[in-house]
């Protein structure tokens, strides 16, 4: 019959009307955040930076500046260079990842934080001082291979709902298990050397041993 | 104290008219007795109107809120319920620009044409029993006569902002009013005869059985029309936010656009109150005699919350259409409603010429199926004339591109 | 470039990635991993899904629904934003996608979430289809509007749902299958008329073919490496050019790229489906009225990002 589209439309939106509103009043409340999240803040991870410059070549609009001069005290990491000056034009910033992804001891990530609202552009760039003195530490934040699985590498078939922690979920993009947090920067700086023509370094695992472990410590939280 | 002056006047059968009349006659003299009480009267109205207003503006978007599964202005006062009061505040600090070419005068006077009818509506509007203020004997063509100065006051906004899309929300709104006149006068004719008088007081007092039950059709007429002649989802082609910018209001800004608003949300308040009034029964219901404002209150609530419910729903008809839907649709069914209720009351009508409450239970068992088989009948009928009002695509050609056979 | 590619259609910057990489990957001769590829298969789908929500809710809002149908889609496009915020950190400006692969594996909660969209989205969309899909007024006002009979369509070579609205079984995903799209099983669904409600419930039956796809994808999806072992900076050997074309949620979108052997492209030249599919624009608007103006302008759904690219 004609126009009984209209009342179903009607009815649709009477049963929408004694439903919870999916908004999220911000202020008060807030949306979880997933790890992943690349927000608008910088983690800096002052003992891993070797100040190479690898996220300055790879940001896709050149708005991180590094400037260095070499360190009289060298680390085992090797080409250890002392920052002076690190500094990250957030108001041109696109929030990629680029810098984070192609960081070779995972010394930058990027927070969850995403109210950096300011009323000038000067205060838009995060200089060395303010990565220093941020309010987060760097932890195992974003490395999306930080997220452990319990053992075996079998994945997901069919469409049955999984509780959480099931450990039927892997994800691996360079091959072999997560590692855990303390020893991230080696496993990434390993692939990282591996990627390098003229390989410094055997492609074993013990060979940077004092990397991760006590290096790492006093920074790291969660 | 009585003086002839008031006992005379239609403001007499106001009960609070009474009090406030008496109490000031007690130590002053008779006319100025008069005058105080009459405009302490139109005080109250005023500022319930207006209040009323602000009201359904919060309102009707807490509950359009609801319905879109938002939340609605929650931040200023519990609820939100301040946010009017916000709005209107932002709005008195806006600049109060006039267009370039625009006639002054008349763009001026628009929002005071817009507020006045509505705000003259009220009058004959009975809120409880004893309680309107002036209990004309021919209240019904009062309202349908005062309701039309708005659609003077639009095309007065539309043409004298000298805006093109002002000007086309002025005619589709004119056009609009116009066509949805004749089937909510003649629907109301039916209540009238059914009462067998104008004064809403006495239609009231004749609903026994409310009158949506008694002519259902007239009552949809009525919401149609009505919905129409307020620019209401889904007939609100005037200010078709996304054809013609805001319609006639396009180029009103600061407390003009904030008393056009007003009457807008206002006119939604007072329509519905008048439906409550004659279809729903108005002030009628259990303990009427003390709880009529309560019911009153409920009955305009419930029309207004159909208001804001189609809005939610229904997306908005093409000017033709509704042109289409109001004479091949409204129009019918409206003269086939009021053709049953004639003859209905012909017949069952008592020597003294009123209807019985048994009387109007046959009538709403005979209007039920003639509403249902009319609804179907025309919606099948104006079916086949609108959805199937198709055209042949304009073929152009496209020099140097050879067209391609498409099996 | 990856990341500049989410900025040309930021409502299915997914797919945007999607044609990027596989025009690099065409340069390169490379091939992705299995399971990137159906990872991309998933998210391009999910990614139209949005796409289309958007669509549709805004072009039900011009009609002049006060903002309901378009409240309703974006109650499951935020879902779908969510997922990808599981997956890349970013809701819109994903990224999500690389040269030889994805950026990374789905986190595990993703799976669960996934599953649990999907179970919700069945409700939502049968409510969107509920309010609008017979619609009286939605039918009075669009069945026969602006029909763009299918010869117009091919001359004036539009792409996706305004393609297939005029009636022409034309899809990159059935015709030159990439990524998973072999492995998938999917209709393409046809319109007849070409006019503004032909196109309207074009999108709404994509939709429902998307999510058949998304459900074949959880359920062949395969363990294994999602990304190729290729350094971050690329430098195809010059001289070679790819054309890499994918089915976005618009139309055919591809990007042509030419390498002179440096890190960025010599040249790339983008095919976007909005700016082609605007251009149909005076076939739907000549001889009608006003109020159908924005009504045909919202049916061919086209992303002023993508169109001044």
């Amino acid at each position: 019959m004609y126009g009984l589209a209209m009342v179903k439309g009607l009815m649709v939106t009477l049963k929408n009307l004694t439903r919870k509103p999916f908004t999220v009043q911000y202020p008060e409340e807030r949306v979880r955040q997933h790890p992943r999240f690349r927000g608008e803040e910088f983690v800096w991870y002052e003992e891993r930076c070797t100040g190479c410059a690898s996220c300055a070549k790879y940001c896709p609009l050149g708005i991180i500046k590094i400037e260095t001069s070499p360190s009289g005290s060298a680390l085992p990491q090797g080409d250890k260079y002392r920052l002076e000056v690190f500094d990250i034009e957030l108001q041109r910033c696109m929030f990629c990842g680029l810098c984070v992804e192609a960081c070779p001891y995972d010394a930058l990530f990027m927070g969850s934080g995403f109210e950096q609202g300011q009323y000038s552009r000067k205060n838009m760039v995060i200089t060395i001082d303010q990565l220093r003195n941020a309010e987060k530490h760097p932890s195992t934040w974003f490395r999306p291979q930080l997220e452990g699985y319990e053992g075996e590498t079998s994945i997901r078939r069919g469409t049955p709902t999984i509780a959480q922690g099931d450990s039927r979920f892997t994800y691996d993009p360079r091959g072999g298990p997560p590692l855990g947090w303390r020893e991230v920067g080696r496993e990434a700086w390993r692939w990282h050397q591996r990627e390098k023509a003229g390989m410094r370094l055997e492609d074993s695992p013990e060979t940077p041993e004092t990397v991760g472990g006590e290096a790492t410590e006093p920074g790291a939280d969660d | 104290m009585n003086c002839q002056l008031a006992t005379d006047s239609v403001l007499y059968a106001n009960g609070l008219y009474r009090v406030v009349y008496n109490l000031a006659g007690s130590f002053l003299p008779c006319w100025l007795a008069y005058v105080i009480a009459g405009l302490v009267i139109i005080f109250i109205l005023v500022n319930a109107v207006l209040l009323g207003a602000a009201v359904i503006t919060w309102g009707e978007r807490r509950v359009l809120g609801r319905f879109q599964n938002r939340v609605g202005p929650n931040r200023w006062g519990p609820f939100g319920l301040f946010q009017p009061i916000a709005d209107l505040l932002k709005l008195l600090t806006k600049e109060d620009l006039r267009p370039q070419g625009a006639d002054r005068i008349v763009f001026a006077l628009v929002p005071i044409l817009m507020v006045a009818p509505l705000i003259l509506l009220t009058a004959v509007i009975p809120f409880a029993k004893d309680t309107v203020l002036a209990s004309l004997n021919v209240g019904v063509l009062y309202i349908l006569a005062v309701s039309s100065v708005s659609s003077v006051a639009i095309f007065m906004a539309g043409w004298s902002s000298n805006n093109r899309y002002a000007m086309f929300g002025a005619a589709r709104a004119v056009a609009v009013l116009i066509s949805y006149e004749v089937p909510v006068v003649l629907s109301l004719l039916g209540v009238v005869m059914v009462a067998a008088s104008m004064s809403l007081g006495s239609i009231v007092e004749a609903q026994a059985l409310p009158f949506i039950l008694v002519m259902p059709m007239a009552f949809l007429v009525f919401l149609a029309g009505m919905s129409a002649e307020l620019n209401r989802s889904p007939f609100d082609v005037a200010e078709a936010e996304s054809e013609i910018i805001a319609g006639y209001h396009t180029e009103y800004s600061g407390v003009k656009f904030a008393l056009i608003q007003a009457a807008e949300f206002g006119g939604v308040g007072v329509v519905s109150a008048i439906a409550a009034v004659l279809f729903l029964g108005g002030w009628s219901g259990p303990w009427s005699e003390y709880l009529g404002w309560l019911w009153f209150l409920l009955k305009t609530g419930i029309v207004v919350f159909l208001f804001i419910w189609f809005r939610a729903t229904y997306p908005r008809l093409r000017i033709d259409q509704i042109m289409a839907f109001s004479w091949k649709f409204l129009l019918p069914l409206s003269m086939i409603s009021l053709a049953a209720v004639t003859l209905e009351v012909y017949f069952l009508r008592g020597d003294d010429g009123f209807l019985t409450t048994a009387d109007l239970a046959i009538m709403a068992a005979i209007n039920a199926v003639v509403t249902v088989v009319s609804v179907i009948v025309f919606g099948n009928l104006i079916r086949d004339k609108v959805t199937l009002r198709t055209r042949q695509p304009r073929q152009v050609a496209v020099p140097g591109v050879p067209t391609i056979e498409v099996s | 470039m990856v990341t500049l590619t989410d900025r040309l259609d930021y409502t299915s910057s997914m797919i945007n990635n999607q044609a990027y990489c596989l025009a690099v990957e065409e340069l390169l001769g490379v091939e992705p991993p299995p399971r990137a590829k159906y990872l991309r298969t998933q998210t391009a789908e999910l990614q139209r899904i949005a796409s289309h929500l958007i669509a549709v809710g805004f072009f039900v809002q011009e009609l002049g629904a006060f903002g309901t149908p378009l409240m309703y889609s974006f109650r499951s496009r935020e879902r779908i934003l969510d997922l990808f915020e599981m997956l890349c950190g970013a809701r819109v400006t994903v990224s999500y996608m690389r040269p030889g692969g994805v950026f990374a594996d789905a986190p595990r909660d993703f799976w669960p979430a996934l599953d649990r969209f999907l179970e919700d989205f069945e409700g939502e969309l049968a409510e969107i289809e509920q309010l609008l899909l017979e619609n009286e007024i939605l039918m009075v006002r669009t069945r026969g509007v602006s029909p763009i009979p299918a010869e117009v369509a091919i001359n004036c070579s539009v792409s996706g749902p305004v393609l297939r609205a005029s009636g022409i079984n034309w899809d990159w995903r059935k015709q030159e299958p990439y990524d998973a799209y072999d492995q998938v099983e999917f209709d393409v669904p046809i319109g007849s008329n070409g006019d503004n409600y032909d196109r309207f419930c074009e999108r709404m039956q994509e939709v429902h073919q998307s999510l058949r796809i998304v459900r074949q994808c959880i359920a062949q999806i395969e363990p294994g490496p999602v990304r190729l072992d290729l350094p971050l900076v690329l430098r195809p050997e010059a001289g070679r050019e790819a054309y890499g074309r994918v089915e976005a949620s618009k139309g055919e979108l591809a990007f042509y790229l030419v390498s002179d052997g440096g890190i960025s492209p010599y040249r790339c030249k983008i095919r976007s489906p909005s700016l082609i599919n605007l251009t149909i624009i005076e076939h739907l608007l000549v001889g009608w009225k006003l109020a159908d103006m924005i009504v045909s302008l919202g049916s061919i759904d086209i992303n002023m990002g993508e169109v001044d690219r």
